[in-house]
């Protein structure tokens, strides 16, 4: 039950990282390193990308469309709920069983995941928007798309951003067992251990984790640059 | 000697894809996306997998909200605790549970301590955030009058603030119990058992299981949502008053 790894481990996971180790499951053949770890790394991101493009695609426009017109709060709402409670495992076994395997079967079923924050936060950053402001810019003449694109969006900036980390990290953290569907992301090296062996498994989840939080601190830095000056100082 | 590490889940290739033995109840399993014969024979093997499941969640979900909500009331009074513990739980919060589990392999090992633990450092931001947004957004006057009463700063934070911060703080609980019960699946990575062993190994080639194990999740997430929401009605009469 207890198989505790030496904490000398970590060093053993670094030195993996950067250069092929010999290991002991393979009878010594040299695995991992540098050229390996990009090249999961690169595959991660792609896979996350697309899936939160798809995501994006769907729920924001959506989001936005519903939020505008103050309809669907329970689906849009609802559905952000829901979708917390969604099994990563379920569902990428799922796929792989019923669908497929390969990115373009395994990307879709990701972006699955990052609509719900997407779509619930693109509806209630609207819906917070004063409806006076909504008023006075109909009031000088601009197209309910105008308002939309340049009174709600730009006001609803934190928390639509808000939904999008959200969204991205989930899609992230749930690519690293794409590997079972047949995608080879980062999770290759804690997923196939027969292969990468202890320091694999130690430098993937290093990477995954490191990836996720540079991957969220971006994106925070993102919304700092959308954000408007004006509403920062609201919030000081 | 055998590493017990590699035992603790199959790989990708190899024996991972290997069939299932569901006898005569539904030939080309492959064929059915749920085999109803199965599901009815089979459905008491789903009782041990849900009370580990259990065993993982309800533990993480207790640590995690007596812990954040200790931080919560430390930071309430000692308000420049505030930054660096949102920073701190926002970083175990976005840190993935699959990579956090194995991270802890040198210090818990494998089973089911480890997964609580990740599973409780998980929960700590979104409760430990709507604590201290619900002890803030108790209206000023409210706090004034209680002191205009004569209570004592003790008495108006377990009186006063706390009882009018509910509804935020079980919002967070229903966040968090929702996601960690989601995400308690993962566990089975890690040995530590729950719904998890029914959708992942051997099973990957078997739809009916995982729809079966997923649906437990789902199921199970759902109504501790419910209980949750039902603790908030009970505990926030007054909100009922004002609502009808």
């Amino acid at each position: 039950m207890n198989a505790l790894l030496p904490l000398a481990s970590f060093t053993g996971a670094i030195e993996f990282i950067f250069s092929p180790q010999e290991s002991n499951v393979t009878g010594g053949k040299k695995v991992g390193g540098l050229d390996k770890s990009l090249e999961l790394l690169v595959k991660h991101l792609e896979v996350t990308a697309l899936a939160l493009t798809i995501a994006l695609v769907v729920a924001l426009p959506l989001g936005l469309y519903l939020g505008h017109k103050g309809k669907g709060e329970q689906f849009a709402v609802g559905l952000g709920n829901a979708g917390r409670a969604i099994p990563e495992l379920a569902v990428i076994a799922l796929v792989a069983v019923l669908i497929g395997v390969g990115l373009k079967n395994v990307a879709p079923v990701l972006a699955i995941l990052g609509v719900p924050p997407i779509l619930n936060n693109a509806y209630v950053g609207v819906r917070q928007v004063d409806r006076a402001t909504v008023d006075a810019a109909r009031g000088m003449g601009m197209s309910e798309l105008a308002i939309i694109r340049k009174v709600e969006l730009p006001i609803a900036v934190p928390t639509v951003m808000g939904g999008i980390r959200s969204g991205a990290i989930a899609i992230l953290a749930t690519a690293t067992i794409a590997p079972l569907a047949g995608v080879e992301t980062l999770g290759d090296f804690i997923l196939n251990r027969n292969v990468y062996g202890e320091n694999g498994l130690l430098a993937g989840a290093i990477l995954v984790a490191l990836l996720a939080l540079t991957i969220e601190g971006l994106l925070a830095l993102l919304q700092r640059r959308l954000t408007s000056d004006g509403l920062k100082l609201k919030t000081v | 000697m055998g590493n017990p590490l590699l035992i603790a889940a199959g790989d990708v290739g190899g024996d991972f894809f290997r069939e299932r033995n569901v006898g005569d109840l539904c030939q080309a399993q492959r064929d059915h996306v749920f085999c109803w014969d199965w599901a009815k024979e089979n459905i008491d093997r789903f009782g041990t997998p849900t009370v580990q499941h259990l065993q993982i969640v309800i533990p993480a979900i207790l640590i995690g909200f007596v812990l954040a909500f200790a931080l919560a009331l430390l930071s309430h009074r000692t308000r420049w605790l505030q930054p660096p513990l949102l920073a701190a739980t926002g970083v175990l919060y976005t840190i993935p549970s699959i990579a956090f589990f194995f991270l802890l392999l040198p210090v818990t090992g494998l089973g089911r301590d480890t997964a609580i633990i990740v599973l409780a450092a998980y929960t700590l931001q979104i409760i430990y955030r709507n604590t201290i947004l619900g002890l803030d957004n108790v209206p000023a006057a409210v706090k004034d009058a209680a002191r205009g009463m004569g209570f004592t700063p003790r008495q108006i934070l377990w009186k006063v603030e706390l009882p009018l911060a509910i509804p935020e703080i079980v919002a967070g609980l229903r966040v968090a119990v929702v996601s960690t019960i989601a995400i308690a699946t993962l566990a089975v990575l890690i040995s530590a058992g729950g719904l998890g062993t029914e959708m992942y190994g051997s099973n990957l080639t078997f739809p009916t299981s995982i729809i079966m194990a997923g649906g437990i999740v789902v199921l199970m997430a759902f109504g501790f949502d419910a209980i949750l929401l039902f603790v908030q009605r009970l505990t926030t009469p007054w909100r009922r008053v004002s609502q009808a």
